[in-house]
């Protein structure tokens, strides 16, 4: 099929970017998303151009790396998939296709395609983790039991890839998702208990402090959340942000 | 606790607080409204009551007052706030596809809510601080219900009254059940009924409004 | 040639661990904090031992090419990992994790390092549930466990299809947590791209930050490698896009021994190739073959009439169908081992019998266990007279329960429903068992150079078991790598900082340097992913599942061809001062120019058949693979020539004391 794609092109943090339209024949349906921008990059580099950049990595979906807002829609229209896993079967020939990178003051451009995603890691390193020390001396690994719904409830919490669609969604770019999928992770284990407090208080901070916005429950951030991580989280982080603030 | 003023996740509690009480105050200005097409007696004297007692003047007044204005400017200051988290806007925008037009314009529907309640403001409120206080008139518990009846005469009235019923509609559709959730209760699966409740209330209360206007009008008319 | 000395502890197998660990020199706490170490790779085993590292008292500076370190490919892992906790009180050991890991890799590992392996892979599961990583539970809460490929206990646990993921989150949160206490310091998007030695000691790195494009300098005490593996050698495998030898073969080109390159592991369960535009291939999980049977057409004119669409393989009656694998194998079945059944497809489609238009594919077919399934689901339900169709449709239920998102994420790829016609799959290249050649402390042949996880030759000799790639990844980084380095830095603690103002650091980013312009000033003439693609095809066709003589030498011949001729005229657009997707690509490619010919060699080198490494001269009769325990029971440690096909070969001999070496026999 042969498609028109107009691409965000933006040289480095700095400048100033700009979509560049381009023509791309030959594409396969059973073609990757990623697959056919392959074919954009060698078409661009035969002809002495500089290939787009985006980031990637896994291409099966679990990495969390690729990062397109494709037709307005973070990883394109197929719900409960990233972009590395959408296929072409899904546009029609004579298609055109608008790729964007996430836009969010807290996720500068790195080059076209490619933000900088950072910000997620400091929001991890302010205390999504728990304090325990990594040389083996802990105790048996069945001493502590946990009810089934919670470890499971726990997992899906923890299967957030974190790459960003949620924010990039949200009208308000705000990274409550994301920030509140790891919270709830811990703060529905028996080992998670000890630090409630402090990591929720110390993440929310941090992630105010990075200029994500405010939550409005739009609830897009779920909708478009390749791994279909729940609101419920954000109102989970809600109730242990004010348990922490009022209780300690 | 100035923690909690300062972050994201206490803006949410304010809006939602504020919201909240917004609507419970609705609701309670819509029972004393609805008195006026069931009984009118019973209207002038509750609007008596709400305008002559000292603890509803003195005390609850001011409250109210104060929660409109918190519910707006800090809508407002969430509103710069969040535009400025997307200094870049996108060039394709995916319509419906991932949030309701309502959730994404909540500063749409309020801004109007918000002018709506200055006309609403100056027809009422003005209007009765200048007879109480600027006038000094005598007290007069039987006067409410004709100049009620008198304000919905004129069409144009009528009709800025159900537009901006129906646009706070649409802001309570989003704002009364997502206030649940700010607030982190455990909605989204365990308060399916919460939810439903919450989403008649939006539709029941601001129709109820819509009614007596139009009922006033036409009774009035005729 | 030299003999290399493992440094095995002496003792009985049991103790040498624990003697080891009693023995060995430490560093005292209030020293530690004066000796930095770099580690490069994030992964399982980059970030666990940098964790513990820095918990333990060193200065860390962690370096991934991804923009976090929770992208690292180790996040695909789906399976689960194993260890020998015998929760489920099925007689599981130490010793028996330990004898099956030695003899799933086909006897061509080192006794030590697997006991100690299995010694320490209970820790792990105690020590990620501490970590909050969450494992399933059974209903009384208690961890819950699945059985894997080829052993006779329960003994993997697991958190859905994601323990990969689940695992690295809980090592990229003991890192994030000593990142903000200030005793790692990541590097995100840099890339190394050359060791520094100093008097013959490992004192540094040189890297690229991808972004800006400059070349750094970072000095330490110790570097470990922890790069991961080299399947992309082969461009189209399950590893990661970016995933590369880089970081290895520069430790290499800098004096450590590279071990066996040729183990590599060829995955039977993979999506195959659509068409060229192929970028990577997608694991299907080992367990489908449990209730899968694979067939290929038993006439040459059913496949080709498949093959151009003119028939439909779900039409094709029983009794012209091949299952080849229950043909040759009756005793295991679809269930052989993973090379025997890659090595099956590889023959069938070479044969003709291809079922895609490319006619590299296989059949896995579920109508049987649909049938099955329903039936049994019928009776139960109480439904004595359902007809074949409705069983067929509760089967398919039991069916979509059991591998649901697998089925979903094959649809998704293909665009087939593999509930109505049979799934098509083909062998890939998954993982690499050679790697860095290391000594029990995990130290490479430079000192002060460690390597962990799938960067190392590990412990899974010629063919590693499932499940098994996690746990030595973590066992590694979290419990051998952060005690052993202490036995090298206790003499460094009168060393002082590592100044990186010295004239081996100015070489080495000279050296870079014009590597870089060398990239970036050919003539032009091809594209990076030409040549990726071109060695990829000679590393298949002649390196893969099956090697001969003749092939691996002609393999040798046509990868020193096309280097030369990468280096004389591949196109890098772009400057090599910004991020330049396609300089990164460059230089991984042009390691991997070096590393194929080096695999070809070694697979000339080991005349003989084991594990993955399957030379069609050594095979018995019916064409299993044929071993020689007389003159290969021997790692291979190659040593750096700038001409591959010079590099000196030493061997580690391997001694198997505690087990008898038998052959491995599935019929």
């Amino acid at each position: 099929m042969k498609l028109t794609l107009k691409i965000w092109r933006q040289e480095n943090t700095n400048a100033k970017g700009k979509m560049v339209t381009y023509q791309l024949d030959g594409v396969d349906g059973d073609m990757s998303f990623l697959e056919m921008m392959d074919i954009l990059n060698e078409d661009l580099n035969n002809k002495g151009e500089e290939p787009v950049e985006f980031d990637h990595d896994c291409r099966e979906g679990i990495c969390g790396a690729c990062s397109m807002v494709i037709n307005g829609q973070p990883h394109g229209p197929q719900k409960l998939t990233t972009t590395c896993q959408l296929h072409m079967r899904k546009f029609k020939d004579g298609d055109t296709i608008t790729i964007e990178p996430w836009r969010a003051a807290a996720f500068p451009v790195i080059k076209d395609l490619m933000v900088d995603r950072s910000a997620f890691d400091r929001i991890q390193q302010a205390g999504g983790y728990i304090s325990v020390n990594t040389s083996g001396n802990t105790q048996d690994a069945n001493a502590i039991p946990v009810e089934k719904e919670n470890a499971d409830e726990a997992f899906y919490s923890a299967t957030c890839i974190g790459c960003g669609a949620c924010v990039a969604a949200c009208k308000n770019a705000s990274a409550m998702l994301f920030t509140s999928a790891k919270i709830s992770q811990y703060a529905l284990l028996p080992q998670g208990q000890v630090e409630a407090t402090t990591r929720v208080e110390n993440m929310v901070r941090q992630m105010d402090l990075e200029g994500f916005g405010n939550c409005t429950n739009t609830g897009a951030c779920m909708v478009e959340c390749p791994k279909g991580i729940k609101l419920e989280n954000i109102a989970r982080m809600n109730r242990e942000y004010l348990k922490a603030e009022t209780i300690g | 606790m100035s923690a909690l003023v300062k972050s994201s996740l206490a803006r949410k509690w304010v809006m939602a607080l504020s919201g909240l009480f917004l609507v419970v105050f609705l609701t309670q200005h819509f029972v004393i409204n609805i008195t006026s097409v069931i009984a009118p007696d019973t209207f002038n004297e509750w609007s008596h009551f709400m305008g002559y007692n000292p603890l509803v003047q003195y005390a609850l007044q001011p409250v109210l007052i104060a929660g409109i204005i918190i519910h707006f400017v800090m809508g407002i200051v969430l509103e710069i706030q969040n535009n400025k988290a997307r200094p870049i806007k996108y060039k394709s925008s995916p319509g419906n596809a991932n949030a309701s037009w309502v959730s994404r314009n909540m500063i749409i529907t309020g801004l109007v809510v918000l002018a709506f309640m200055g006309l609403h403001m100056y027809d009422f409120w003005v209007h009765e601080m200048a007879y109480k206080y600027v006038e000094v008139n005598p007290e007069d518990p039987t006067r409410y219900y004709e100049e009620t009846v008198e304000k919905f005469a004129p069409i144009w009235r009528v009709v800025l009254y159900v537009i901006a019923f129906v646009l706070l509609a649409m802001h309570l559709w989003h704002g009364f059940n997502s206030s649940f959730q700010s607030m982190g209760a455990k909605s989204v699966n365990k308060g399916e009924g919460l939810k439903k409740f919450t989403k008649v209330w939006s539709i029941l209360i601001p129709a109820g409004f819509i009614f007596i206007a139009l009922f006033h009008h036409l009774n009035h008319t005729n | 040639m030299s003999v290399l000395d493992s440094k095995v502890p002496s003792g009985p197998l049991a103790d040498k661990w624990t003697k080891h660990k009693n023995t060995i020199n430490l560093v005292n706490p209030a020293n530690k904090r004066l000796i930095d170490v770099i580690v490069v790779g994030t992964g399982l085993a980059g970030g666990s031992a940098a964790a513990t590292l820095a918990e333990l008292g060193y200065n860390v500076k962690t370096f991934c090419y991804n923009d976090s370190p929770r992208r690292a490919h180790s996040i695909a892992a789906q399976g689960g990992i194993n260890a020998a906790k015998n929760y489920q009180g099925d007689g599981d050991s130490n010793f028996r994790l330990f004898y099956d890991t030695i003899k799933g890799g086909d006897y061509r590992s080192r006794e030590a390092n697997v006991h100690r392996l299995a010694e320490v892979s209970g820790n792990i599961i105690d020590q990620c549930v501490a970590q909050g990583v969450p494992f399933a539970r059974e209903y009384g809460g208690l961890l819950d466990n699945r059985s894997f490929g080829g052993v006779l206990v329960s003994r993997t646990f697991y958190a859905a299809g994601q323990t990969g993921q689940q695992l690295l989150l809980g090592a990229y949160s003991a890192l994030n947590r000593q990142i903000n206490r200030g005793k790692v310091q990541p590097f995100n998007r840099h890339e190394m791209l050359d060791l520094v030695v100093v008097d013959g000691k490992a004192r540094g790195i040189i890297a690229r930050n991808l972004v800006t494009g400059e070349i750094e300098r970072h000095g330490a005490h110790a570097v470990v490698i922890a790069s991961g593996g080299y399947g992309n050698v082969f461009f189209l495998s399950t590893n990661a896009m970016g995933s590369n030898v880089m970081a290895a073969w520069r430790t290499h080109r800098r004096g450590a021994f590279f071990a066996n390159p040729c183990f590599t592991q060829i995955h039977p369960t993979c999506i195959p190739v659509s068409g060229e535009h192929q970028s990577k291939l997608t694991l299907m999980s080992e367990s489908l073959r449990n209730d899968g049977r694979i067939w290929v057409p038993k006439d040459l004119e059913d496949a080709k009439a498949i093959r151009e669409g003119r028939l439909r393989g779900v039409d094709l009656p029983e009794e012209k169908r091949d299952y080849y694998l229950e043909r040759r194998y009756p005793a295991f079945g679809n269930l052989v081992p993973r090379d025997v059944a890659s090595r099956a497809a590889k023959e069938r489609c070479d044969a003709g019998y291809g079922v895609n238009k490319t006619g590299n594919a296989v059949y896995l077919d579920f109508a049987a266990s649909f049938l099955r399934y329903g039936k049994i689901e019928a009776l139960t339900s109480g439904k004595k007279n359902a007809t074949e169709e409705e069983m067929i449709a509760l089967g398919k239920k039991v069916i979509e329960k059991k591998y649901g998102n697998l089925f979903d994420m094959y649809r998704n790829i293909t665009d087939d429903n593999p509930y109505e016609v049979p799934m098509k799959i083909f062998p890939a290249v998954h993982y690499t068992m050679g790697g860095l050649w290391v000594d029990y402390n995990l130290q490479t042949t430079v000192p002060g150079c460690f390597a962990a996880g799938e960067a190392n030759f590990s412990d899974h000799g010629a063919n590693r078991l499932g499940a098994s790639a996690l746990m030595q990844g973590l066992a590694d980084g979290y419990f051998v790598l952060p005690y052993t380095i202490g036995d090298y830095l206790s003499n460094e603690i009168r060393t002082g900082e590592i100044s990186t103002d010295t004239p081996e650091f100015d070489e080495a980013e000279k050296d870079v340097r014009n590597r870089i312009s060398k990239l970036m000033n050919g003539s032009g003439k091809h594209s990076v992913d030409y040549y990726h693609k071109k060695l990829g095809l000679i590393m298949w066709n002649k390196c893969g599942m099956s090697r001969n003589e003749k092939e691996l030498k002609e393999a040798m011949d046509e990868i020193a061809e096309l280097r030369a001729d990468f280096w004389q005229n591949v196109r890098v657009p772009g400057s090599a001062d910004t991020k330049n997707q396609e300089l990164e690509k460059a230089g991984r490619v042009a390691d991997f120019l070096e590393l194929g010919e080096l695999f070809a060699k070694d697979a000339l080198d080991r005349n003989e058949s084991c594990g993955g490494h399957f030379r069609e001269e050594y095979q018995t009769e019916e064409g299993e693979a044929l071993r020689d325990d007389e003159n290969y029971t021997y790692v291979s440690a190659w040593e750096y020539n700038e001409n591959p096909r010079e590099a000196k070969l030493h061997k580690e001999n391997l001694v198997f004391e505690n087990v008898e070496l038998k052959t491995r026999s599935y019929k």
